[in-house]
């Protein structure tokens, strides 16, 4: 952590990911992991300049009522209830113009999925203008895990966002390590590395059918929700969770590779590897289908996108080589990029980015260290951050832990730097098109909404 | 108290194809066609809603049961709730429900739902399903897997009496 004061906190150069306040502080996370902070003066810090910011300082103004000075955006970031006589902490939507229509959609959809709102401006068909409200989700996660041990705490970061569940416990077990100053044992690390790679598979399989049901593509849909469901249950034989929940912990993993787990892995590995090249030539058929929903390489820069969504529209970053972390290191990773920014260079990053973790999967499956699983926490005091890649980018989670307990906390997902893509992508389509681009992205509102 | 211990138990025991008969006599007699489900996510962290989309692929394919979702609440006859139901989801389930038509079952599906999970202590949290709603059935788990889904649903058709 560096000390600014709050003129340099304001013009401090670097790609921001993450603001957030503390009673007395206010930190900044800029790319890859350069933590600065400034003291707040009587509750208020200055805005900054970047466009991710705005979401981050809504939010500490909704969870302590911290102002950042000079922001043009003071809209509500979760508190979304309407009381009984009517009034709403929200303010109205802008009214549309001659010759739009507006358009509400949610925070209940026609499909399985999380709630959020989203209001459409639209002249005809042609999407003018999206704006999301979310906080729908809040559940007040970052209170529950404050004043508890790291493994209590441990619990809550793995709820954060279910489908990010391993890396969202992986960072959060950074981040207590980090401040406790803790070794893991190696044998941890690599398990930590297999089902990381694991969710990112399943997730990837699980959003790529979605994108083909939504294009009415029944063959991939079908075999990649079937490759997903192998893979929970490989999860499972081989950890005991199919989404691999509570398994990561401070210190370590909290259970052994099952017996009999790395046959059902290496059966499962071996079946979609020799799938994937044919899912992929399907998928490359209908590129027609798919050039929507584009996010233009600068304004991918501008929010410092991470993920599939960053590496689709040109922005290299991956919180696995930089700032990096083990077993990542030695393992060489692929990192594939396109430009374009379309659904169409998501889904082709995705299928990359999914034989890549086969592979990394072979590697680490093989190399397995024999030592123990977990060390128990000491009880000390200190900050620390952690990062840790998720399917959809890097999540970083800080902690403050005093005398063994969490004083205080923060989490970023990066569907929090994505949902402002998403109002840009939904422009660049039809209505018809939005939920093949809301899904090409797939924004964690759990992990947003905190 | 009764409909969620003998779910439960219902949960505990192994698939069963004999299931599938009992369903179709069941949901017959009941409501003289296939069922249909409304899902609502009231503040999940999403684990449950994958859990549900795995129910409908290849290997459980939860139609060959008779039941399958529906986006509309016009046409549904389950309303199932996952997540929470955190303040801001109050008044969306309730509109949910009452835009279905009589007679409509209500599933809390997944920890949360049930009791509020290990977000129970939460201020912005209401406590699950039964806060806001008379469940009928509860799925414990978190989340539970589509095994434990299907049989929930199957057993509470053929269980449980309608209103």
């Amino acid at each position: 952590m560096r000390l600014l004061s709050p003129k340099q906190f304001q013009t401090h150069p670097g790609k921001f990911i993450a603001l957030w306040a503390d009673l007395t502080h206010v930190h900044a996370l800029y790319q890859p992991g350069d933590w600065v902070s400034a003291p707040l003066a009587g509750n208020t810090y200055p805005a900054l300049p970047a466009p991710g910011a705005a979401w981050f300082q809504r939010l500490a103004q909704d969870t302590l009522g911290c102002t950042a000075l000079g922001t043009t955006d003071t809209r509500p970031a979760i508190e979304q209830w309407r009381a009984q006589d009517g009034t709403a902490a929200w303010p109205e939507f802008a009214k549309p113009e001659e010759g739009q229509h507006a358009l509400a959609l949610g925070p209940v959809h026609g499909a399985i999925t999380e709630p959020g709102y989203f209001r459409f401006t639209l002249r005809g068909e042609r999407v003018h203008r999206l704006e999301t409200r979310l906080g729908y989700a809040h559940k007040s996660t970052l209170g529950l895990i404050r004043g508890k041990s790291p493994r209590l705490a441990a619990r809550f970061a793995a709820r954060i966002s279910g489908d990010a569940t391993v890396a969202h416990s992986l960072a959060f077990a950074h981040a207590a390590e980090s401040a406790l100053g803790l070794p893991v044992p190696a044998r941890a690390v690599h398990l930590r590395a297999i089902m990381a790679e694991l969710e990112r598979l399943a997730n990837h399989a699980g959003d790529l059918a979605a994108i083909a049901r939504i294009i009415g593509s029944a063959l991939p849909e079908s075999r990649l929700a079937l490759a997903r469901e192998h893979l929970c249950k490989a999860a499972h034989a081989a950890f005991g969770h199919r989404l691999m929940m509570d398994i990561v912990i401070p210190g370590g993993i909290a259970g052994d590779l099952r017996s009999g787990g790395m046959a059902a892995l290496h059966a499962t590995l071996i079946a979609l590897e020799h799938e994937l090249p044919g899912l992929t030539h399907m998928f490359e058929d209908v590129q027609d289908h798919l050039a929507t929903g584009t996010i233009p390489p600068a304004l991918a820069a501008a929010f410092c996108a991470g993920g599939f969504t960053g590496r689709a529209s040109g922005q290299p970053e991956d919180s696995r080589v930089t700032p990096g972390y083990a077993p990542y290191t030695d393992l060489n990773l692929h990192i594939p990029l396109a430009h374009t920014g379309d659904v169409a260079a998501r889904t082709r990053i995705r299928l990359a980015e999914m034989s890549d973790s086969i592979r990394l999967l072979h590697s680490l499956l093989a190399g397995l260290p024999d030592t123990a699983i977990a060390i128990a926490p000491p009880s000390g005091t200190g900050a620390g951050l952690g990062v840790a890649e998720s399917f959809r980018g890097p999540v970083w989670h800080w902690l403050r832990i005093e005398s063994g307990a969490i004083a205080d906390v923060f989490i970023a997902d990066p569907s929090t730097l994505h949902f402002p893509l998403l109002e840009h992508a939904a422009t660049t389509g039809n209505l018809a098109d939005f939920p093949l681009i809301l899904q090409s992205i797939n924004p964690s509102h759990s992990g947003v909404d905190l | 108290m009764l409909w969620k211990t003998l779910a439960r138990n219902l949960l505990t025991r192994p698939a069963n194809p004999a299931l599938r008969a009992k369903l179709a006599r069941a949901s017959t007699k009941k409501f003289g066609r296939a069922l249909r489900i409304r899902h609502v996510a009231a503040g999940s962290c999403n684990g449950c809603e994958l859990e549900l989309h795995a129910t409908q692929n290849l290997i459980h394919d939860l139609t060959q049961y008779g039941l399958r979702f529906t986006p509309s609440p016009r046409h549904a006859d389950i309303l199932l709730i996952t997540g929470v139901a955190g303040r801001n989801m109050l008044e969306a389930v309730r509109q949910t429900r009452a835009a279905m038509p009589d007679p409509v079952l209500v599933v809390a599906m997944g920890d949360c739902a049930v009791d509020g999970g290990v977000f129970k202590t939460s201020p912005m949290v209401s406590g699950g399903g039964d806060a806001i709603l008379p469940v009928d059935l509860v799925i414990p788990g978190c989340p539970p897997t589509p095994a434990q889904i299907i049989e929930g649903l199957v057993g509470l058709l053929g269980q449980h009496p309608i209103r």
